[in-house]
């Protein structure tokens, strides 16, 4: 379980989170959304240590990420995996180097186990067979999915998600998303994803928190997103045709 | 350089006082004390250095090194550390390379003009070598060598931006390096010059 308590961030004059507090429970998809410059991105950061929060505290099963020392941090990050937008692959190692590489500097486990576990986890994502290609060779989705498998490789109790469909096409968001989906509850992680693709949010989020202009205004699960009547985070999400008519199909 | 130097310097020392080996101890101490060292550290700036800028910037931008420091890795002692210590410990070898290879160039270009004879070259290369003109020579690589690969590493880890970003920081550390390296060379030659003549 991950809480977020009184989360501020400033750059300089500028505030971006104005005093975020949720919690994400394991086993489930937890979607932050908002509109492009709302503070998602920054305050997925400060939860992962990228960023220093200014104010309040990030904890990871009671245990404090914000406040406590490099070790302390270090031992709470390998439970920490991380999809990124694009999803940082290594462009000088292979597929297996990628997805072997958390598995390289956090353990000492034998080769063979590492190279069984890497290949489970292609096996998992669907890539089987992909071991020797370079990221060059990928394509955005397959991509993705090499940055799920390394992600998780390690057993990691919380995933963050930043933006996993962003230039992927349909088809492919919604095999990425049900791949999250599923990794979720199998091995019954904390996932976060940041997002503003309503299809996402409707398919796979569990609990949804919305944020506009560094503040949470909106919480609550998918079923209740019609129900909203919070004008900002109805101005988001029936801004899509799809939503509207979603709506009107509800009344 | 090597074959240029010792044509220029025959042309320039005509008078029938100076000996003719002379021209071979000129080429020597140049090649040793100034232009394997810096020249070289110039070229690799221009191709190491805008490298380590550029393969650092698309790591950042790309957010690679993002997802080292989640994973708990210190990336700029993962990522910036090996170079430096390559760069370090081969850069000497190459300005011994490139030192070897100049003086076998002046040596191929008397062979094959009348500027002096083969004889007089390998005379005058021989003649009174003041050893410490090695170890300046080494002193200047391994700082160069130092110079570069920090300040190169250190444009490229904190580039910001694009993959113009990238470009910009690539130009930056190749016109920074090359700044450091000369004035690096002038506080060297200030330095080293007095234990030179002393050695």
């Amino acid at each position: 379980m991950i809480e977020l308590n009184n989360i501020q961030k400033s750059f300089g004059e500028v505030t971006i989170l104005k005093g975020i507090n949720a919690t994400f429970k394991p086993g489930l998809v937890n979607m932050i959304i908002g509109a492009s410059g709302t503070g998602k991105s920054v305050l997925l950061k400060c939860m992962v240590g990228l960023e220093q929060p200014t104010v309040g505290s990030v904890m990871y099963n009671q245990r404090d990420f914000s406040h406590s020392t490099r070790k302390e941090q270090i031992d709470i990050r390998k439970d920490i995996g991380m999809l990124f937008q694009g999803a940082a692959l290594f462009d000088s190692k292979t597929v297996e180097e990628n997805v072997r590489f958390p598995l390289d500097i956090l353990t000492n486990q034998p080769l063979d186990e590492k190279l069984d576990k890497v290949n489970q986890v292609l096996d998992r994502v669907g890539l089987t067979n992909t071991n020797g290609k370079m990221p060059s060779e990928l394509s955005g989705g397959m991509k993705k999915r090499v940055g799920i498998a390394r992600a998780i490789v390690n057993n990691s109790k919380y995933l963050f998600c930043d933006e996993p469909n962003s230039g992927l096409d349909p088809q492919t968001s919604i095999t990425i998303d049900n791949l999250i989906k599923e990794i979720t509850q199998e091995y019954n992680i904390t996932t976060i994803v940041v997002s503003h693709d309503m299809n996402s949010v409707m398919e796979i989020g569990d609990y949804i928190m919305f944020m506009h202009q560094g503040l949470k205004l909106w919480e609550g699960s998918s079923d209740e997103i019609l129900d909203s009547e919070v004008d900002e985070f109805n101005d988001f999400v029936f801004a899509n045709n799809l939503m509207r008519s979603l709506k009107k199909l509800r009344k | 350089m090597g074959a240029v130097t010792t044509i220029q310097t025959a042309f320039n020392l005509v008078s029938p006082l100076i000996p003719k080996y002379v021209i071979a101890i000129v080429v020597r101490d140049m090649v040793l004390l100034e232009l394997s060292p810096t020249i070289i550290a110039i070229i690799f700036a221009g191709k190491v250095g805008s490298n380590i800028a550029g393969e650092l910037g698309t790591m950042r931008i790309t957010e690679q090194i993002d997802a080292l420091e989640v994973m708990g890795l210190n990336s700029s002692s993962y990522l910036v550390l090996p170079k430096v210590l390559a760069t370090v410990f081969m850069f000497p070898a190459l300005v011994v390379t490139s030192a070897f290879l100049c003086i076998l160039g002046g040596y191929l270009a008397v062979s094959f003009t009348d500027v002096i004879t083969p004889a007089e070259y390998t005379q005058g290369i021989r003649y009174q070598l003041n050893e410490f003109m090695v170890i300046f020579a080494m002193i200047k690589a391994v700082t160069f060598a130092f110079l570069v690969s920090t300040i190169s590493s250190f444009m490229g880890y904190y580039t910001k931006g694009g993959a113009l970003e990238v470009g910009k920081a690539s130009t930056s550390a190749v016109t920074n390096s090359v700044i450091a390296i000369l004035l690096a060379d002038y506080l060297l030659a200030q330095l080293l010059a007095e234990y030179l003549i002393s050695f």
